[in-house]
This record gives C-alpha cells, sequence and structure tokens, in this order.
C-alpha cells in the first residue's frame, strides 16, 4: 500500500496515453460481456430441468403438426412419465416489434412437466377457471406493463378464429416467475382448449409434444421407441432431447462458442499487444529513474513489483470497468427486443473476466518488469 | 556502521575492468582509499578518469573486477544483490548531478521514497521528511514538483532524499555540476555544514577546484589511479 501513491502517479505520467490504454482494456471487455451473454443467450436454455425431457416433433419439420390423439399412445409406453403439447401460436402484440412466444398449452399439464416457471396457487386456480386466461412471464409482464385483469389483443397471422377474425383477446390470470436465473419468463401461455375450439383450421392438431422420461438414462432407448411407434403413419415423429433441439438450434445460427472464442481471442491478443506496448515504452522512458530507486535501495524484486504492480493497476481499471458497464447494461435486458430472451451475463463468465483482467495484467507487465529487475544500476543511472 | 581505527570507508587493491566487444578496459588499477569517517573528501580528475566508476563501488552500485571494498568493517563487494540493496538503504546517500528527482512526484514525495523502504509509519515518515527538507531550508517548498523549482532547490531536494534515512555516508557525484556559482555555493555550504554540524562522511566527485577547496581533502585519479596531487 506504501508504494501506491509512486505506482498511481506513475500511471498519471502519460495521461492521455495511459487514457487510452484503460479505454481499449475497457471496450475489449465489454465486448467480453456482450459476447458472453449473447452465448449465454443461444446455448445457455438447457436446463437442468430438462434433462429428463423429451420433444417430439414432426419428422419433416417443425412447421408440420401432429395429431393430438398420440398423446394417448405415447402415454402408454411405460417409459413415459407424463405428456403435453404445445402448439407455434406466432401472434403479434401491437407491433411485430414486440416479439415474445406465445402459446397454448394445457395448463395443469404443462405446469406439472416445467416445474421451473413458478405460478402462485391462486394464479394457478384462476386460470384453470378462466377460459379465455393467460399467463405471462415476468420480464415480457414488466416490459409492456400487463398486470392481472388486463384483456390483451394478439393478432395472429396463422391462426383464424371461426369467425375469420385474427386477433385474439386473452385475459392476464396469472404472472410466473423463473425458477432460476435461466429460465425464460418472456412468453404467454394460454389454454389449448380455448384455442382448439375457437380457431378455424387443423383442430384436432398440437405443434408438439414434450414427454418426461421416468429413467433419464433410458431416453434415447425411449426416444427410438416413440418414433418406431408412430413409423409408416401420416405424422411420422422425430424425438429428441431437449438439449440436443436447443443445440440444434444453436447450430442453425454457427457455433456460437467457436466464433465467440474466436472474436474474444483476436480482441485480447490486440489488447496485450497495446498494452504489452504501453508498459514496455514507460519502462524504456523510466531506466534512469528506475536506476535512481534501485540506487536508494529498491531490490529488483521490489523494482519487479512496482514495473506489474502498474500494468496490473491499468489492466484492473480499465477491465473492471468495463466488466461493470457490460454488466450494468446487459443488465436493462436483451437489446434485440425479446430475441434473446435468456441474454443475461453469467456470473462464472464474470468470474472467468476477474481473472481474464488479472491475468492480462501480469501477461503485458512481466516482460518489462523483468528488464528493469534486470537493468543495473550505474548503467541506468547513465541514462538519467 | 562500526569501523576499524575510524576508517569508514576502505577500498584495497581494487580493479575495475569494463569489457567492451573484444576490448578491455581498465578503468581502476590497483586502487587503495581509506576514508576516515567523517571527512569531507573531494574527488578530483579528468573526464574518464574513473571518478564516478569508483565512487559507484564505494556506493555499491558495482562491483570491483579485483580488491575489496569495505564500508564500516563490511565487505561490501561480497554481498547479494539483494543484501546490497537494504545495505544501501541503510547507510549510502547519493547526491547526483542532475539531481535525478522522481518529476511525477512532489519534493516532499521525492524525499519520502528511501522511507518507503523502512517500517516507519505514514506519520513519522511525514516527521523525516519535514525534518529533511527542514535542514536543507526547503520546507516552504514541499509541495512543489521538480518542473517547478530552480536547478539549486532540486538539488537541495535531492540532497534532502539523502539525508533522510541519516545515513553515514554521502556520496556526491558532481552536486555542482549544473549549477551557477551562486546556486552551487549554496549547495556547498549545506553538503559542509552537514559534514561539520551533522558528522557526515562525505565523499564528493567534483571537477571543480572551487568545490574542492571545501573539503577537507582532496584526492586525484589519473588513469584509474590515485595521487595526492592533480597531475599536470
Amino acid at each position: 500500500m506504501r508504494f501506491l501513491h509512486l505506482i498511481w502517479c506513475n500511471l498519471k505520467r502519460k495521461k492521455l496515453r495511459t487514457s487510452l490504454t484503460i479505454l481499449s482494456i475497457l471496450v475489449a471487455f465489454i465486448l467480453y460481456g456482450y459476447l458472453s451473454a449473447i452465448r449465454a443467450a443461444l446455448v445457455g436454455g438447457i436446463s437442468l430441468e430438462g434433462a429428463n425431457r423429451l420433444m417430439v416433433r414432426h419428422k419433416v419439420s417443425l412447421i408440420l403438426s401432429l395429431p393430438q390423439r398420440y398423446q394417448e399412445r405415447m402415454l402408454r409406453n411405460p417409459g413415459v412419465a407424463l405428456a403435453t403439447h404445445q402448439t407455434w401460436f406466432g401472434g403479434i402484440y401491437q407491433d411485430p416489434k414486440n416479439f415474445f412466444m406465445q402459446t397454448p398449452v394445457v395448463p395443469e399439464e404443462f405446469l406439472d412437466m416445467f416445474p421451473e416457471f413458478l405460478l402462485p396457487p391462486d394464479q394457478k386456480a384462476a386460470w384453470l377457471k378462466t377460459r379465455t386466461g393467460a399467463i405471462v412471464g415476468r420480464k415480457t409482464a414488466e416490459r409492456y406493463h400487463f398486470k392481472i385483469g388486463d384483456k390483451i389483443p394478439i393478432q395472429s397471422p396463422i391462426w383464424a378464429k371461426s369467425d375469420g377474425n385474427h386477433t385474439w383477446e386473452f385475459d392476464v390470470v396469472g404472472i410466473f416467475d423463473g425458477k432460476n436465473k435461466n429460465t425464460d419468463t418472456t412468453s404467454l401461455f394460454f389454454r389449448y382448449d380455448y384455442f382448439d375450439e375457437a380457431r378455424q383450421m387443423n383442430k384436432g392438431q398440437v405443434g408438439w409434444y414434450t414427454i418426461r422420461v421416468r429413467d433419464p438414462e433410458k431416453a434415447a432407448l425411449l426416444a427410438r421407441q416413440i418414433d418406431d411407434e408412430f413409423q409408416n403413419s401420416s405424422a411420422e415423429t422425430k424425438t429428441e432431447t431437449e438439449a440436443a433441439v436447443a443445440q440444434g438450434f444453436a447450430k442453425q445460427i454457427g457455433d456460437i462458442v467457436l466464433i465467440t472464442a474466436s472474436i474474444l481471442g483476436a480482441v485480447f491478443f490486440t489488447i496485450l499487444l497495446v498494452t504489452g506496448n504501453t508498459m514496455s515504452q514507460a519502462v524504456r522512458e523510466r531506466t534512469g529513474e528506475l536506476g535512481v530507486l534501485k540506487a536508494i535501495g529498491f531490490t529488483n524484486l521490489q523494482v519487479l513489483g512496482l514495473v506489474l504492480a502498474e500494468s496490473c493497476l491499468i489492466s484492473l481499471l480499465g477491465g473492471g470497468l468495463g466488466l461493470a458497464l457490460a454488466w450494468a447494461l446487459i443488465a436493462k435486458g436483451d437489446p434485440t427486443g425479446n430475441l434473446l430472451p435468456l441474454f443475461h451475463f453469467p456470473a462464472s463468465d464474470l468470474r472467468l473476466g476477474l481473472i481474464g483482467v488479472v491475468v492480462l495484467g501480469v501477461f503485458t507487465g512481466i516482460f518489462p518488469a523483468v528488464q528493469a529487475m534486470r537493468l543495473r544500476v550505474a548503467d541506468a543511472l547513465r541514462r538519467m | 556502521m562500526s569501523s576499524t581505527n575510524n576508517i569508514l570507508v576502505d577500498v584495497d587493491g581494487v580493479e575495475k575492468v569494463f569489457h567492451r566487444g573484444s576490448e578491455d578496459i581498465h578503468v581502476l588499477r590497483d586502487l587503495h582509499l581509506k576514508v576516515p569517517a567523517g571527512e569531507f573528501l573531494a574527488l578530483m580528475g579528468p573526464s574518464g578518469s574513473g571518478k564516478s566508476t569508483l565512487l559507484n563501488l564505494i556506493g555499491g552500485l558495482d562491483r570491483p573486477t579485483n580488491g575489496t571494498v569495505t564500508i564500516g568493517g563490511e565487505r561490501t563487494d561480497q554481498l547479494t544483490d539483494a543484501r546490497l540493496a537494504a545495505w544501501r538503504a541503510r547507510h549510502i546517500g547519493f547526491v547526483f548531478q542532475l539531481y535525478n528527482l522522481m518529476p511525477v512526484l512532489t519534493a516532499e514525495r521525492n524525499v519520502e521514497l528511501p522511507l518507503l523502504l523502512t517500517h516507519l509509519s505514514r506519520a513519522e515518515r511525514k516527521r523525516h521528511v519535514e525534518t529533511a527538507l527542514a535542514v536543507v531550508g526547503l520546507s516552504h517548498r514541499a509541495r512543489h514538483f521538480p518542473r517547478t523549482l530552480s536547478g539549486g532547490e532540486q538539488q537541495r531536494v535531492g540532497i534532502a532524499r539523502a539525508i533522510v534515512t541519516d545515513p553515514t555516508l554521502l556520496l556526491c557525484d558532481e552536486p555542482t555540476g549544473d549549477l551557477d556559482r551562486k546556486a552551487g555555493d549554496e549547495i556547498l555550504d549545506l553538503l559542509h555544514g552537514l559534514n561539520r554540524e551533522h558528522g557526515k562522511t562525505i565523499i564528493m566527485v567534483t571537477h571543480d577546484p572551487h568545490a574542492s577547496a571545501r573539503a577537507s581533502r582532496t584526492v586525484y585519479l589519473n588513469k584509474g589511479q590515485l595521487t595526492n596531487a592533480p597531475v599536470q
């Protein structure tokens, strides 16, 4: 601590150079934060709760529907603990920019299947009583200021009601929270019985099924059995784990992990060079002064420590501020308007970022620090 | 720092050879010098005669190729780098020709630098700094940065930094070399006072006969060897 003033004053020596270096580190760590959040949003939806769940869809495409009667046949398989279905609704609330997912579900089955959605019992009871009732995720409710008792009109370009009207009205009866931080609370769920009865076409059809398996170790076998069950029918199925579905979806965009790692690698390599150069220059300019410090009794190790502390302080200021800013900006929510509902800065990535700050400081400082440590006093004093 | 027979500095048979490519440059040859405690010694000689090299050897900034350097009974040429640094911090005060102050630190912070290596508390360090600045007559300029001080004032800060740890030996490398006559005289008065009133042993390298006249003894260095009279 007693050397902090000296280190701080050395940092202020070339204010512009130090500021620009800190700024470049800051930007790099903001970028790191955002890329982490995007990666988490794209591949982080695979939750532990989903480990014992399978998704059954049409073999050809997710767009094609499956008969509702499949549910009963699936439940006949002793490996299936629970089965429920969902259907893509694709509605628009006021403006196409206001994207959030709406899905017709069977309330009790749905809440049993997805315990990560937390709905108070009284709201659940209200949902079971209200045919046009819908429950909304906390994020979407806060975003559009929905509250219990509201009537929400949603227009579906796909589904028309039997009178030809594409506008569906739902009564908000509940607002659900997520059990975990990465639980998606941007969706709206409404009752399938109301949807199926009111829609004009495709009655008795559903989008996909979710199955809870009794023994997760036999999930692969069960997936094969289900697909075999519906082989040669008019709607053959493809059964996968939720994780495989999420990963498959992410893979459609690209190998997110590889892309983010490549971008970050390039950014941090550049930062390493920029900061390393700053520190090397700083030490070169100060050769004589380092000689004076050694002459008055600073040991080689103390000089090494001073230079390293300086580079770590630069890194800490830039990186720490960058991570804090990234945290604050990302906490404001998904900048894409709910295209990335799980957009958040994972705590594990924040910790990794903090380790990165220290590593950057040490790496950029170690070579100039060793150079300073090895300076011979008499030679250094001649360079004053 | 204790000494035998009151000899503080004992340079015995010292030789210093620098290697430049394949060439060996003998800067000091079989040099012997004894400096009693409390002496104010002037070391004179032409440029390149080895004055600064000798001062560096005495101050533990460099090591002799051959021979021994004993300061206060301690063989400094045998100390490890780390122990030598600690020894310098305790026993030696350096005064440089170009002051060698840290431009980013105020006068008081510059003077405090050697105290950062001690176990003194902040308040104790502050007290020592105030005393050192008072001795050199610069208490009123404590918060000033070197760039706002005159050459003479900067050298006073340099002297305050050298004496703040109360070292036994002050090594001054042309302390008036960069100053005008008036400022130079003030610095010499100060060094003289430190020698007479505070008992500091001082070895001062100088080109200036006017400066060496203030010392109690002058030795001359020529072609790596000491004489008691200037070489014509």
